[in-house]
């Protein structure tokens, strides 16, 4: 028995680097080709002189990234990063109460969890379409309302900032939910206990162990939202309308309309940059660990 | 948690799922309203979904989601599940590169997946239609495959590997006998997630599509642009439906209990969606 298992050790061991090769490579290939090449291509791009009817001219120049001071765009930038902090902080709100309350509902979380689960699963396009259903001047909530005789005529709500944002929260307050209910759960109750103990009140037991101890859930929750938020397309152009563009729309109008690849490509760049180093941050704070289920044997 | 819960935080959760829930719910009730122009109850009414049956774009946009996503669910869900494996059970080098190639495509906003494989297949002249669609959602859905997979082969018990070793089997029979129906759970649940990324994108398809090879939620986005409709209720309804299904079959197989311990299973439920 003992000869057979150490056989197969062996057989193993001395077959392990091309078995993990005929693993790994198909998986590699399709997405170095077809995910980092892409990018690649798209930083290139970003380098080049614009084509007459889109596409590029192999010509080396600044002129996209020149283009991010003008006023118009700095505009763009500037509501995108506002709205996308407010639609996080408005999340981690309203989340932060519903993560601690399903992570204390005993028998009822199986449940909670999985009615938090299913939005996710949910296409965005659909939930932003019941957004507009609900929030134009003769939706649900207008009809109502008038109805009710609360209002004489339509509030304007539709393709307002608030709309976008109330649109976004909407779609990301699940991301939220998730990590820091995974980082409640885990919490050490012994440590709560021991500051009741010591006569800590509800609230200052809450703010002094409570969030300190599930910080990496709510820094993961944060990032989770602030990310998607910052490249959105669907809210901002269903509910914000033309008026209130953000970084999303900005490239899908210039690799549309505007036909503009090499600026299109520079604010993607700007926009996989900041993804980029907010994750740095992360992976700075929480080590590697964070990054989940990806450790290794 | 044995401490009781305040009545405010409740009812503040309550509010919360009320607002994650309340307007799909609203969508699919008014689906089954009579009248056609206001949101007032007339009656109710199936005409909605017969109209659906009456519409080419629609249909043809339901047909070429369902052959993309199949294909792309085939694809990702094995190409995926390879990568798993390897990520679990070999020393890889270059391991921190392997996970970065695999965060990335978690981490990149999907404007920017959209726009690069617009340009990657412009810059190839590769024509867009069904098969660049396929070959984006394959590339986009990897890593969500990958990250079901590990978890369940994380919590896998690996004695009974080593028993099947144990007892005379060879490597390819403990593999097709041992390791897979014990993975096998975990692989559906990812192909579910797969299928669903891919039959509910909008944003990377409308790059990649091409004109004439609209999928379902490409139409349903130019409907949405045009006017608010009933129709446009019920074919959301259908959606809706579609992916509650989905994720109650998926959710079934990522808790199914056999051989993943009760901790592991918060934690794979959080990283499904990731």
């Amino acid at each position: 028995m003992t000869r057979l298992r150490a056989g197969a050790l062996t057989y193993l061991h001395t077959h392990r680097h091309a078995a993990a090769w005929s693993l790994l490579g198909p998986g590699m290939f399709w997405l170095t080709i077809f995910f980092l090449v892409p990018l690649l291509i798209v930083f290139a791009y970003s380098f080049m002189k614009r084509g007459l009817y889109g596409g590029i001219e192999l010509q080396f120049t600044l002129e996209s990234y020149r283009r991010f001071f003008d006023p118009l765009y700095l505009d763009i930038f500037k509501r995108t990063f506002v709205l996308s902090v407010l639609t996080t902080v408005i999340c981690l709100v309203i989340g932060y109460p519903m993560a601690y309350v399903i992570a204390g509902s005993g028998k009822w979380k199986d449940i909670l969890l999985f009615l938090v689960i299913l939005p996710f699963w949910t296409s965005l396009l659909v939930r932003t379409y019941a957004m507009i259903f609900l929030m134009r001047d003769t939706g649900l909530i207008n009809t109502w309302l008038m109805d009710l005789g609360v209002i004489p005529k339509p509030i304007t709500m539709l393709y307002t900032e608030p709309a976008v944002v109330v649109g976004l929260v909407y779609g990301s307050l699940p991301f939220m939910i998730l990590p820091v209910y995974a980082s409640i759960e885990k919490l050490d109750h012994s440590l709560l206990e021991a500051a009741e103990v010591l006569g800590a009140r509800p609230a200052v037991r809450f703010l002094k162990v409570t969030v300190p101890l599930t910080l990496p859930g709510i820094l993961a929750g944060c990032l989770l939202v602030f990310i998607p938020a910052l490249g959105s397309f669907l809210g901002p152009d269903l509910l914000g309308g033309a008026k209130h563009m953000m970084i999303g729309n900005l490239v899908q109008n210039q690799f549309g309309a505007a036909r503009n690849w090499p600026f299109g490509s520079a604010v993607s760049f700007m926009l996989m940059g900041v993804v980029l180093i907010s994750m740095l941050i992360y992976m700075r704070v929480q080590g590697r660990e964070a990054l989940g289920a990806m450790g290794g044997p | 948690m044995k401490r009781r819960l305040p009545g405010w935080l409740v009812a503040l959760t309550g509010l919360g799922f009320i607002f994650l829930h309340l307007p799909i719910l609203v969508l699919i009730v008014f689906s089954f309203n009579a009248s056609r122009f206001s949101v007032h109850w007339t009656g109710f009414t199936l005409d909605w979904y017969l109209k659906l049956l009456d519409s080419p774009l629609l249909l043809r946009g339901l047909k070429l989601s369902l052959i993309i996503a199949v294909a792309a669910t085939l694809l990702a869900t094995i190409l995926g599940t390879l990568l798993a494996l390897a990520l679990a059970r070999h020393r890889v080098k270059g391991r921190q590169g392997l996970e970065g190639l695999l965060i990335l495509p978690i981490v990149t906003p999907e404007i920017v997946v959209g726009i690069s494989l617009l340009v990657f297949f412009t810059f190839l002249h590769y024509p867009l239609g069904v098969s660049s669609v396929v070959i984006a959602h394959v590339a986009f859905s990897i890593s969500f495959v990958v990250v079901v997979v590990l978890a369940r082969l994380h919590g896998m018990d690996r004695s009974l590997e080593e028993a099947a070793l144990n007892l005379g089997a060879d490597e390819v029979v403990t593999f097709w006998k041992v390791t897979v129906p014990l993975l096998l759970p975990g692989i559906i649940a990812a192909g579910l997630l797969a299928f669903t990324l891919s039959f509910d994108d909008f944003l990377i398809t409308f790059f990649v599509a091409g004109v004439g090879s609209s999928t379902l939620p490409l139409v349903v986005y130019s409907m949405v642009r045009l006017n608010v409709s009933p129709t446009v209720n019920a074919i959301s309804t259908i959606i809706v439906l579609a992916s509650t299904l989905t994720v109650m079959l998926a959710d079934r197989f990522t808790r199914s209990r056999t051989a993943l311990p009760a901790g592991a299973r918060p934690k794979a439920a959080a990283t499904l969606p990731a």
